[in-house]
């Protein structure tokens, strides 16, 4: 099934890359068309995510986990003093995380599903000074996609016109300021480190935002592609 | 459950009602993505809690502390910082192991400094940037949010 996807994938791209070996490639291509991803793969199969899933990438990811595993399971039968505060820590993290995470995946999905890009580009860059900032960061911090998808819709609005500022501000939210890690973090790390960590990113994003901008501002010259 | 906990679930379960009302196909599909980055996280998840583990299992406090603790200097977190900017962990897993770190007895500034440079680097992404919106900007962005990272961690370490 993931060799037909790819190869339904390659149709309007190079034609030799089709194997197994050119996974990785691949990955890099998806990255830079992700909405064409989402339509051709839909009836490909049931996966909807443009997220290189080939064999190999498949192993790759899980082979550390598996290997890491293996290690605890040799380094704790030869050291057993150390298993009651191995298997109490695991249990109480484990534990921790089962009792937020899927709700915090539903609300991620729920927020995929029901931002689009569309309403993202439509709004991004529709308002002007203080406001624009303002909803910019605003909604850097709605979708949850990765943050590659964002970099083609800054990009865009960039060569229409939008402030460099605002495009640094809206990258940054989306990188780094998310409702649903808000929430992990508020969990794991309490309410001052997060809401301090947070207001501290606020202020830094948009002092980033101005400098980056007085630096480089595009000129009519250096827009052709963007 | 801690009220955190539960507040968070009730969140979940309130936006999930509210969104089978106005769409039950769009709700099944964003349960469905839910699913799915559950899948795809599943494998780091099983490293951190692991790693959670032997850190616990089998790192020395002392270590820890003298290396990444209150008194141990600008270079553990300078390392953190970096080792922040160069990992590629989904954020919603760096947070449990930012805060086994600080429960070992790393300093704040540390925890913050790694889940700061996390989540505002990425080199992963940083070709695709410089190709979409210019050298400069990609660059720039990234380093400032490094110096920023510093900063930010360094102020978090003096308020909390």
């Amino acid at each position: 099934m993931n060799d037909r996807k790819t190869m339904n994938m390659d149709k309007d791209m190079e034609p030799d890359m089709d194997t197994n070996a050119d996974m990785d490639t691949n990955a890099d291509k998806e990255k830079k068309q992700p909405a064409d991803m989402n339509t051709s793969k839909k009836n490909a199969s049931s996966q909807t995510k443009p997220k290189g899933k080939g064999k190999k990438s498949i192993i790759k990811q899980r082979l550390p986990a598996a290997v890491l595993a293996a290690l605890s399971a040799v380094l704790l039968s030869l050291f057993p003093d150390t298993q009651n505060a191995f298997t109490s820590t695991v249990t109480s993290y484990s534990s921790e995380m089962i009792s937020i995470f899927p709700a915090v995946l539903i609300i991620m999905g729920l927020m995929m599903v029901f931002v689009s890009n569309e309403f993202i580009s439509r709004h991004l860059g529709s308002e002007s000074g203080l406001k624009g900032m303002a909803v910019s960061f605003l909604l850097g911090t709605l979708p949850s996609g990765p943050l590659y998808m964002a970099f083609p819709m800054a990009a865009a609005l960039r060569a229409k016109g939008a402030r460099t500022a605002n495009m640094v501000i809206f990258l940054s939210a989306w990188a780094c300021i998310k409702i649903p890690q808000e929430m992990v973090e508020l969990r794991f790390l309490g309410l001052k480190f997060m809401s301090l960590r947070l207001v501290f990113t606020i202020i830094f994003v948009l002092i980033m935002g101005l400098i980056i901008e007085k630096f480089d501002t595009p000129q009519k010259g250096n827009l052709e592609d963007a | 459950m801690s009220p955190t906990a539960v507040s968070i679930n009730a969140l979940a379960a309130a936006a999930l009602i509210a969104a089978m009302v106005k769409s039950r196909k769009k709700t099944v599909m964003a349960l469905k993505s839910a699913w799915k980055m559950f899948l795809s996280m599943l494998p780091m998840l099983i490293i951190i809690i692991l790693l959670i583990g032997l850190l616990f299992g089998f790192v020395p406090e002392e270590d820890l502390k003298s290396f990444l603790g209150d008194q141990s200097g600008p270079v553990g977190v300078l390392v953190t910082a970096v080792v922040g900017a160069l990992l590629h962990i989904p954020a919603l897993l760096a947070f449990p192991l930012a805060a086994s770190l600080i429960e070992k007895g790393a300093s704040v500034t540390v925890a913050a400094a790694f889940l700061t440079t996390l989540t505002m680097i990425g080199m992963v992404t940083l070709p695709l940037e410089i190709k979409e919106l210019g050298k400069k900007f990609a660059l720039m962005r990234n380093g400032l949010s490094f110096i920023a990272a510093l900063i930010i961690s360094y102020l978090l370490g003096v308020f909390v």
